[in-house]
């Protein structure tokens, strides 16, 4: 530690660090914008300048950028000098002197930096008298809005979305009073981390295009923290409504998991919500297409009457919350329950707790993978199944950069610098995935094959760890082994997406090779959905065998599952017309719902509190936002069981060996702040509560009482000082923006002051014996192809594909093919190709890197059915297919 | 005698009208000094406002709190404003126009205001509410207080006649008013005739800024309208009174019946009693108490002896 | 004791003083045009809704009595999809006219609020825009914002350079 005086006050600061961050880390109002705790600092705004002296005689001082400066044990500087004081406010006035007059139709108006750091430096009136730089926009995609006259070339959204995402469709355009940060033309914006700009810009020219259209100021949103639903990394957001739409979802810090960012499918896509598919009513099936609404006393009837019937099974869902599924498993019985995956995905989640079992330490957290040194990207790509965690890899490829600034004694916070030192170095990075993968570019050495084969090549790596290769041994096998085996930090990140159970097993065979050979190293799988890593801890009947019982007349309950989504159509038809009574409950319609006898409406993750489990093995709780609209929706665990509170459910299912220590997932209801207050999930200057309901009633309701969160529905209550999961928006006297963030943190870009959210629960072993032996799969004969799943970033999620922004950001159904197979086939570049029980037709795309013999269809996209391996299938041309206009530059 | 018993209904009759045009004239009054015009919408010049305010009161729910004491909470109003009738028997009117002529009639009036006290302290009390009980307190100890020297100096003007006969009173003042002769009578009088019907300045039982409305904090309706007419009753009965004894009664000028002489100067101090109310302040409570026990007893007793001194000596 | 008399005497001139009251029903007061009655919205003078829906009036509305939703026209123009006021709670303090940045909302002279139902106290937009531009008829707020609309360019409003050429290689 070092100690430094700041306007005589002395600090504690760490070592080291630079004094804009040593500052805010002891919360200190000093105005900054290019700095960010993830992107470093370059000094290229000017507006952090403090005054540092000498020595203790010192009076006059000279000024200096804070974040270009590193604390010196003893260092003397002041943030309240008035020359810095009155540099700071210059500074202020040369941005604002082209800022358009656009506070009132701006999207960032009320919670932007630049607002707070021109009230902060005093700056009120334009003196400057002469015009106006202006610029013309772009069309960025569905996700942004850009606002170029607002910028104030700080730099952060090039740093971010090159530098840091691994962009290459933005930039930093033209010369001097020109410059203009955008693309060469209109375009989408290619990166799916395109969405953080939003919040990396201090203004409002990255603004968010669907939050916008229906905007609602910060100060009016009534918002809760939250858990992405879009994949199993769980990273931590505020999701936020107004009038009963979630509006808007923003980042919520977590250390170990999304740190500042998130991905365009969690922070456009949550907003399902709003979905026009929500169910709202109960309903009974009276004739074919006919369903009867009835209240909820009598859909409560007809439950427990399937339930009592004696013959019923239950199919849990891993996008529903762990108390939703208890409460399901509970009321039909362990053996009469499904998780509700697919037998094979279900085999490799069993495959991956077996391995999390044996090797608990090695489970690193999403940021741990970042500290990697070398990274092997195994079997599926993070980019479409966990694409957070894609991103943390990229950052891992850069470590070798900060390794060669401390030899040539460059801070590593020193961004150009330490970019500049390093130039084109890269930490290796390995990738065996079926297709290229956004990672490619920073790769050291990239395989891509089927995933029976890449099955292959892991058990070779794990072959070469156990006998190392040969120092001069050539080859990405060699490779790989060799820099695996050289590493600190090895780090191997594998998931289910490849549908190959041998995959993870070859995977596993690598961890425990490593283990074996006296490394540490560091894995994550990662699945599709939220809560595969909760649901999957029921035991209980396979998804195989809860088809087939309801094929031979059982009664069955499916809580918010698709079911069309995991098993072959036909299957699942066969299934729903053997049954005896159907009952699913779910948000949305969905094929499954329409093909029921009873539907209940339940609510989804912004109307009620449910905890879900992370691919860490990390429990989160995502609390309620707001009341569902509709008299008769409510949580899933309300329609199953008699539980009064979400707590009692919880602490039921903490219960079982397999959630112990669950209870610790979060303050109870009962929690209350240092002065004994709710959480207020209303801002302080929350507007229109006389006027928001009394078109309806002049009468204003009641403020509901929440029994089941500490949070209060409304502006009172205390927000700061609570325990870090209940920290519903960031705001702190002065700063408006997301950049208050840091006074929640005990230092800049570490823990949150009141404890990281969730817990991380154990891991058991699977009681199954999965096989996970390469499955036997013979090359197809002429004319036919091996079919391959193949997740897309957008369109292959079940709820984020519910929202329009998505929907136009995804792209088209599309098989890719290897050009050969497609020359037997009477195939070319974007024809359409379909086979027999296809739902649609599919855009041919050829690739050399699709194994022969193998194709890959996209999964989910435009059809909204599952994709399962297959042997063997004949592809037909649709000669009536115009391929669709290819709207996304895709690199 | 007989028609003496035909004055009841008059008397009675003119009392309670004259107490229902006090509430519209006061409030006309008190807007004119305050620069404004007050009620006049109903009627000529508002002169009906009272028929809207009777009409309010009595389509006012009744309410009795059930904290209160029933029996007691409804009868303290009709004592107050039976007192406080009774007090005008014995005012003589004109020349032969009075309801009884009691030789001990000035004892009679004394008394007779004294039992208001009792309804004003038992609707306190009955109220069971602490304003309201304070608002009682306050009164008990306010009529206490200056009971005492609102009969003494009085006995001056008895001392002068030799007679308690209101009527003789009168006739004895055909020369002379006795304000002129008994003018710290006449002030004491006053003084305490104000605090006995608690008129502001001195409205301490039901001081609003620190009792809500005091004593009848918990009264609404016609309950509420009865205490009211109370206390118009004892401004029009003090007034009357104090005419009687100090300024000639209906003694005046022949171009004028003595009734009208008698109205005409009661309706002088009813309006000087508004303008009091209008104008000053109310003093705090204990400089209220201080201000009976320390000076203007003493003033009293050293009036009677004065009084009786000089007449000794005059006879002497 | 002489201060009391004094009193007295002063408050008794006062019978002969002339009284203030107007006779409001008959009498109509004068009421400047900054007076704070009810409140309105106006449109700019080319006649379109000078609300930009920024939420700003609703945030200073002390009692929270103002309501509105954000919207946008196909040429970029934000604009108030509902806006509501509920006058059974407004306290004709002004604030929201002080808020707004435009000259969108005003208030008016007109105080005669009453209604016997309180729903008719709420008023939505189309009760509160009126077709002219209240007290400020030439301050047109899009063209001073530098957001594009259609029928106003980029560097087209006031005080406003033409747009960069980016591609342009002078110095």
């Amino acid at each position: 530690m070092t100690t430094i005086n700041i306007d005589g006050s002395d600090y504690e600061v760490a070592a080291g660090e630079n004094l804009l961050k040593a500052a805010l880390s002891h919360h200190q109002d000093l105005p900054y914008f290019c700095w960010h705790p993830s992107l470093g600092s370059v000094g290229a705004c000017r507006q952090c300048a403090v005054v540092q002296y000498q020595n203790p005689e010192d009076t006059r001082g000279r000024l200096v950028m804070a974040c270009m400066t590193p604390v010196v044990d003893g260092m003397r500087v002041s943030v309240k000098a008035p020359n810095a004081v009155g540099f700071r406010a210059g500074v202020i006035e040369w941005l604002m002197e082209n800022h358009p007059h656009d506070c009132p139709v701006c999207e960032e108006g009320g919670e932007c930096h630049l607002q707070d750091m021109t009230v902060m430096t005093g700056h009120t009136s334009r003196r400057y008298r002469g015009q106006k730089r202006t610029f013309e926009n772009q069309y960025l995609g569905p996700f942004l809005n850009h606002e170029m006259n607002r910028c104030i070339t700080c730099y952060r959204c090039v740093r971010y979305y090159r530098d840091y995402a691994g962009g290459t469709d933005l930039q930093a355009l033209g010369s001097r009073d020109r410059m203009y940060f955008g693309r060469f033309e209109d375009g989408v914006l290619d990166n799916i981390f395109a969405g953080n700009l939003v919040e990396v810009c201090p203004t409002g020219v990255f603004t968010d295009k669907p939050f916008s259209r229906t905007y609602t100021r910060k100060w009016d949103l009534q918002s809760a923290p939250s858990v992405c639903q879009g994949c199993s990394a769980g990273c931590n957001i505020f999701a936020s409504e107004r009038y009963g739409k979630l509006k808007r979802v923003h980042n919520r810090y977590h250390k170990d998991i999304n740190g500042y960012f998130l991905c365009d499918r969690g922070r456009f896509g949550s907003s399902f919500v709003n979905s026009d598919l929500r169910l709202r009513q109960a309903g009974v099936r009276i004739e074919a297409d006919l369903f009867q609404q009835v209240s909820i006393e009598a859909a409560t009837q007809h439950l427990r009457d399937l339930a009592d019937s004696g013959d019923v099974v239950g199919i849990g869902s891993p996008r529903a919350s762990l108390e939703d599924n208890f409460a399901l498993m509970s009321l039909v019985g362990e053996a009469n329950f499904s998780c509700g995956m697919n037998d094979v995905e279900a085999a490799m989640m069993d495959q991956i707790f077996d391995l999390y079992a044996k090797t608990p330490d090695a489970v690193a957290t999403i940021t741990a993978l970042e500290r990697a040194d070398v990274t092997l990207v195994f079997g599926d790509d993070p980019m479409n199944a966990a694409p957070r965690v894609a991103l943390a890899i990229r950052q891992a490829a850069r470590n070798v950069h900060f390794d060669m600034a401390v030899q040539a004694g460059v801070p590593t916070w020193q961004d150009a610098g330490v970019r500049g030192h390093a130039q084109h170095a890269l930490s290796p990075l390995y990738i065996a995935t079926p297709l290229p993968t956004g990672l490619d570019d920073v790769a050291r050495q990239t395989s891509h094959a089927a995933p029976a084969d890449l099955a292959v090549l892991g058990l070779q790596i794990a072959d070469q760890i156990a006998s190392p290769p040969s120092d001069d041994a050539e080859g990405f096998v060699a490779n790989i082994a060799r820099d695996l085996l050289a590493a600190q930090h090895p780090t191997c990140v594998c998931g289910t997406a490849s549908a190959e159970p041998a995959v993870m097993q070859a995977f596993a065979a690598i961890i425990t090779a490593l283990i074996k050979a006296g490394r540490k190293p560091q894995m994550l799988c990662t699945s599709a959905e939220v809560n595969s890593f909760g649901v999957r801890r029921f035991a209980g009947l396979s998804l195989q065998g809860a088809l087939d019982r309801m094929q031979q007349g059982s009664n069955a309950m499916v809580l918010q599952n698709d079911l069309y989504r995991r098993e072959i159509p036909a299957m699942v038809s066969a299934a729903l017309a053997g049954a005896g009574r159907v009952l699913v409950l779910d948000s949305f319609e969905t094929a499954t719902a329409n093909a029921a006898d009873i539907v209940l409406p339940v609510t989804t993750y912004a109307e009620h509190t449910g905890t879900v489990v992370n691919c860490e093995g990390r429990a989160q709780r995502a609390y309620q936002v707001f009341e569902a609209e509709g008299q008769d929706i409510q949580p899933a665990w309300r329609w199953l069981s008699d539980f009064e509170h979400i707590d009692d459910v919880l602490h039921a299912c903490a219960a079982l060996p397999a959630f112990e220590g669950l209870e610790a997932v979060s303050p109870e209801a009962g929690y209350r702040t240092a002065t004994n207050s709710r959480v207020p999930r209303a801002t302080h200057r929350f507007s229109g509560r006389t006027a928001a309901t009394a078109h309806v009633s002049v009468h204003e309701p009641k403020t509901s009482v929440d029994t089941d969160t500490p949070f209060s529905f409304s502006m009172e209550g205390e927000n700061t000082g609570q325990a870090g999961a209940l920290i519903p928006y960031v705001w702190s006297p002065g700063w408006n923006s997301n950049q208050s963030l840091f006074k929640f943190q005990q230092e800049v870009g570490g823990s949150l002051t009141g404890g990281e959210p969730g817990v991380r629960l154990g891991f058991a072993p699977s009681k199954s014996s999965a096989d996970g032996s390469a499955s036997s799969r013979t090359k197809p004969a002429t004319g036919e192809v091996n079919l391959i799943p193949h997740p897309q970033t957008f369109g292959s999620d079940e709820l984020s594909s519910l929202v329009g922004a998505i929907v136009e950001r995804c792209a088209p159904p599309t098989l890719w093919l290897n050009p050969d197979d497609a020359r037997a086939l009477g195939l070319s570049s974007r024809d359409g190709a379909t086979w027999p029980d296809a739902k649609t037709t599919y855009l041919v795309q050829l690739s050399d890197q699709v194994t022969p013999g193998n194709a890959l269809a996209s999964v989910g996209v435009g059809t909204g059915q599952s994709v399962l391996p297959r042997d063997a299938v004949t592809l037909i041309k649709d000669s009536a297919f115009t391929p669709p206009p290819d709207l996304i530059a895709r690199g | 005698m007989q028609s003496e018993f035909i004055m009841i209904l008059p008397v009675l009759l003119g009392a309670m009208l004259g107490a229902a045009a006090l509430v519209w004239w006061e409030r006309r009054l008190l807007a004119f000094w305050q620069d404004r015009l007050g009620p006049n919408r109903l009627g000529p010049f508002g002169s009906l406002q009272i028929i809207a305010d009777v009409v309010k009161l009595l389509t006012k729910d009744d309410w009795v709190p059930p904290f209160a004491d029933r029996v007691v909470f409804t009868l303290a109003p009709l004592a107050i404003v039976a007192g406080m009738l009774m007090g005008f028997a014995v005012v003589p009117y004109g020349p032969g126009l009075h309801i009884i002529d009691l030789n001990v009639g000035l004892l009679f009036f004394l008394a007779m205001t004294s039992l208001a006290v009792y309804g004003v302290l038992l609707s306190g009390l009955a109220s069971n509410n602490k304003y309201a009980l304070l608002g009682g307190l306050r009164s008990a100890a306010q009529m206490v207080t200056y009971e005492v020297f609102m009969g003494l100096s009085l006995m001056g003007i008895v001392i002068q006649t030799g007679s308690f006969n209101l009527n003789d009173i009168v006739q004895a003042q055909e020369d002379m008013w006795f304000v002129v002769p008994q003018i710290v009578g006449f002030v004491i009088f006053l003084i305490a005739g104000i605090a006995e019907t608690h008129r502001l300045p001195f409205d301490l039982p039901e001081a609003e800024h620190e009792l809500t409305a005091g004593f009848h904090t918990e009264y609404s309706g016609m309950k509420f309208g009865l205490i009211m007419v109370g206390e118009y009753l004892a401004v029009i009965l003090t007034s009357a009174i104090i005419v009687t004894l100090f300024f000639g009664g209906w003694l005046g000028p022949d171009f004028l019946p003595p009734i009208v002489w008698f109205s005409l100067k009661t309706a002088f101090f009813i309006c000087f009693f508004i303008l009091l109310r209008a104008a000053l302040p109310r003093p705090r409570y204990d400089q209220l108490m201080s201000l009976g026990w320390k000076i203007l007893l003493p003033l009293t007793l050293l009036n009677i002896l004065i009084t009786g001194a000089v007449l000794l000596a005059m006879e002497g | 004791m002489l201060s009391q008399l004094r009193t007295i005497w002063t408050i008794l001139k006062h019978t002969f003083s002339r009284n203030e009251t107007v006779q409001y029903p008959e009498e109509m007061p004068y009421l400047a045009p900054r007076y704070r009655g009810r409140i309105i919205l106006t449109r700019d003078p080319d006649g379109e809704e000078r609300c930009v829906a920024c939420n700003l009036c609703a945030v200073a509305c002390p009692v929270d009595c103002i309501a509105l939703q954000k919207t946008e026209t196909d040429g970029g123009r934000w604009y108030p999809e509902f806006f509501r006021i509920n006058f059974s709670r407004c306290i004709m303090c002004g604030m929201c006219e002080e808020a707004c940045p435009t000259y969108a909302i005003q208030l008016t002279p007109d105080f005669e609020l009453c209604e016997y139902d309180r729903p008719n106290m709420v008023y939505e937009k189309e009760h509160l825009l009126i077709d002219g531009p209240g007290k400020y008829p030439d301050y047109s707020f899009w063209h001073v914002a530098g957001k594009a609309i259609t029928g106003k360019d980029k560097g087209t409003a006031e005080n406003e350079k033409p747009p960069v050429q980016v591609r342009s290689l002078l110095p």
